[in-house]
């Protein structure tokens, strides 16, 4: 894992005295809530419904056990005991004073964390695959890219207050566990057929109001050019995005007037200038951050079955744990979406539960995914028993993953000012209604996505199921999609008509559920089947 | 020109600039208006004559100056670059970082704010305008 030098504590030491001063002067009267709002905002700093929420940012999804512990102290100390993983791999606390603020980035400094760029109109907090360097199909791993980038895009002057914000993606395998498309840039490591690395470049995607799935505009960039290539199309935006209308100065929308030729020739032509000026990070940088991400010293000769005489263990093994690139190793995936619960929300007890874990049986790594669960990455088979019996004690063993029962959902509007509708309550919903564990398993693979409003935090239009809480004349009414996808094959969910209430809601999910098991073929996904059918086929049994 | 905050030590401008459209055909002009919107490089072939480039900042928020004034600085334009509008405190290193050397605010800026800004971060992760070693370069010498 990245271990950061003089420089880069150096940095985050600042932005904390940046910040504390920001806040001074916001106090003190010097500047109004307009000017300050932007200035909290670039540091993760939200005003909710109840309280301040501050989104610390988790770089490409990384913890070791030091920040976890870090993390859950100040749940204790300054939140209410728990925390919230987030759709962005990142970490919220939602009952935060402001004047504590400053104080909870000096402590995150501590152990190499920050809240930089977590929101606002800037270059956000990279994500990456939570599998990166421990899954099978990776070409390597993506995270010293991520690394490199999450520097190179740090406190960019001329990229710090941009038309809207700007995610980046990185990851290096042809399975798609993060959601790549539906970035504002997303980066696949690929090599051609000179062998060597560079990344396939995919520009324009974003959820929101306006989805888009991000399009190729590059095939190969020479991976040492990336950050031209990043800065060229940065520019081309930022210089002619709109600048009238918040909800149309996403990149995507740019892409989409200009068309995806003339956006492609003008960071081209930006890219060629940028070359020029020799911004690119070299290749000793490169070396100097990839040594930090050298494999741990995996045992060999480890024994590679794993004892299933407990059945309980058995069907977590089957559901939470994955394939590891070393024999004798395991991933293991820790469920955040326990029946009844609020998905990705840990409790301080718990994040140091998994703390420990990581120490212990994992090489200090855990990672968090965008499904908002937690990952042991590094797990020696044997060890896993013994894993599964202390998250069990902790509540963290439900065996869930990529199953029904495990919802994505945004805080809606139980903390959230831009919510129109409720999100929690109705993830409970469906996961009672499905909870029965061999109704799950007979669903296999079925992804529901729930946001409180348009701006699509919870990924509804990339659920297999999606459902979009809006405000109708006064109420909470939620609309159904279906047919998206958020991996390797993405598409775009299509709403399938009215929409419902709450109770509602969750009655048209089973029933589209229950059309699905009629339709199936064996083995067959729900968004396979989807797709095979079509929409009208769910449409008939939706609404009779 | 009490009210302008400059990081050059040339005699400043007193011409009035004139609008980009203006300033394309009118030979003798040597100051132009840049509003956020207009293309910085339509001064491009007519550089040689320009001396103080006048960046609009309508909002704060509107970061459209950081991109003109790198564009400018990077086509060898080494004359004032003024900042004139919203430019708020916590602006100015960025727009120092992107070549901008001159501040006129629409509210006056409390100096030692701007000092501490300024002075706050002692190093920088990327090139820019300013000639600012970035990190990577000192850590590989």
């Amino acid at each position: 894992m990245y271990k950061y030098d003089q420089y880069d504590q150096a940095m985050v030491d600042a932005r904390v005295e940046d910040f504390r001063d920001q806040v001074r002067r916001r106090i003190a009267g010097d500047m109004n809530d307009d000017q300050f709002k932007p200035l909290r905002l670039k540091n993760g700093l939200y005003l909710q419904l109840h309280a301040y929420m501050l989104r610390v940012a988790i770089p490409y999804g990384t913890l070791n056990s030091r920040q976890l512990r870090k993390l859950a102290e100040i749940a204790r100390k300054y939140d209410r005991g728990y925390g919230h993983f987030t759709t962005r791999q990142n970490l919220q606390y939602h009952w935060i004073k402001l004047e504590d603020a400053p104080d909870i980035l000096a402590e995150l400094a501590t152990v190499e964390m920050h809240a930089i760029q977590t929101s606002g109109e800037s270059i956000r907090n990279i994500s990456a695959d939570q599998y990166a360097g421990a899954a099978a199909d990776e070409i390597c791993d993506p995270r010293p890219w991520a690394e490199l980038l999450r520097q190179a895009t740090s406190f960019h002057p001329e990229f710090s207050y941009l038309p809207r914000k700007f995610k980046i993606c990185v990851i290096s395998s042809p399975a798609d566990r993060a959601a790549l498309r539906w970035h504002d840039c997303a980066l696949r490591i690929v090599r051609n057929e000179a062998g060597e690395e560079g990344f396939e470049v995919y520009a324009g995607g974003g959820m929101g109001r306006t989805p888009f799935i991000a399009y190729k505009i590059r095939d190969f960039c020479p991976a040492a050019q990336i950050f031209s290539y990043i800065q060229a199309i940065l520019r081309v935006w930022n210089l002619h995005a709109r600048r009238d209308n918040i909800h149309k100065q996403r990149m995507k929308i740019l892409v989409h007037d200009l068309g995806e030729e003339e956006f492609r020739r003008q960071v081209e032509e930006a890219f060629q200038h940028f070359l020029t000026l020799d911004t690119d990070f070299p290749q000793a940088e490169y070396d100097r951050i990839a040594a930090y991400f050298t494999p741990p010293p995996f045992e060999t000769g480890l024994p590679d079955d794993i004892d299933r005489s407990d059945p309980d263990f058995a069907l977590w093994v089957d559901q939470q744990v994955i394939a590891h690139k070393t024999p004798g190793y395991a991933i293991a995936n820790i469920s955040l979406k326990p029946i009844g619960g609020i998905g990705g929300d840990a409790t301080a007890e718990q994040m140091e539960v998994v703390a420990d874990l990581a120490e212990r049986y994992s090489f200090d790594d855990v990672r968090v995914t965008h499904a908002q669960n937690l990952v042991l990455p590094h797990v020696r088979k044997q060890d896993l028993y013994a894993v599964w019996q202390a998250l069990h004690e902790a509540g963290l063993a439900d065996a869930n993953l990529d199953l029904v029962t495990d919802v994505i959902a945004c805080p809606g509007l139980d903390y959230c000012t831009l919510a129109n509708a409720r999100s929690i309550p109705v993830a409970q919903k469906i996961q009672r209604r499905f909870a029965e564990m061999e109704r799950q398993l007979d669903l296999g693979e079925l992804k529901i996505k729930i946001s409180g409003c348009i701006n699509a935090c919870g990924h509804h239009h990339a659920g297999h199921i999606g459902i979009l809480g809006v405000d109708r004349k006064g109420t909470e009414n939620y609309q159904l999609l279906l047919g998206g996808s958020g991996a390797e094959d993405t598409t775009q969910a299509k709403i399938t008509g009215p929409g419902f209430d709450e109770d509602g809601v969750v009655d048209a999910v089973e029933r589209a559920i229950e059309r699905y098991r009629e339709l199936r073929d064996p083995g067959e996904r729900f968004i396979d089947t989807y797709r095979r059918v079509g929409l009208d086929a769910f449409k008939e049994a939706i609404y009779g | 020109m009490a009210d302008v905050l400059r990081f050059r030590n040339d005699d400043p401008i007193e011409e009035p600039a004139v609008t980009l459209d203006a300033f394309v055909d009118q030979e003798d002009a040597s100051a132009v208006r840049i509003e956020a919107g207009e293309d910085p490089r339509r001064l491009i072939p007519v550089l040689d004559r320009v001396k103080l480039v006048e960046l609009g900042i309508p909002r704060f928020r509107d970061g459209r100056c950081f991109t003109a004034a790198r564009i400018l600085r990077e086509a060898g334009y080494e004359g004032e670059i003024r900042a004139e509008g919203d430019v708020l405190v916590d602006l100015i290193f960025f727009m120092r970082r992107c070549g901008i050397d001159s501040f006129a605010p629409q509210s006056p800026l409390n100096r030692a704010d701007v000092d501490a800004c300024l002075s706050r971060y002692e190093h920088v992760y990327q090139h820019a305008a300013d000639g600012a070693v970035p990190i990577w370069k000192l850590r590989h010498g």
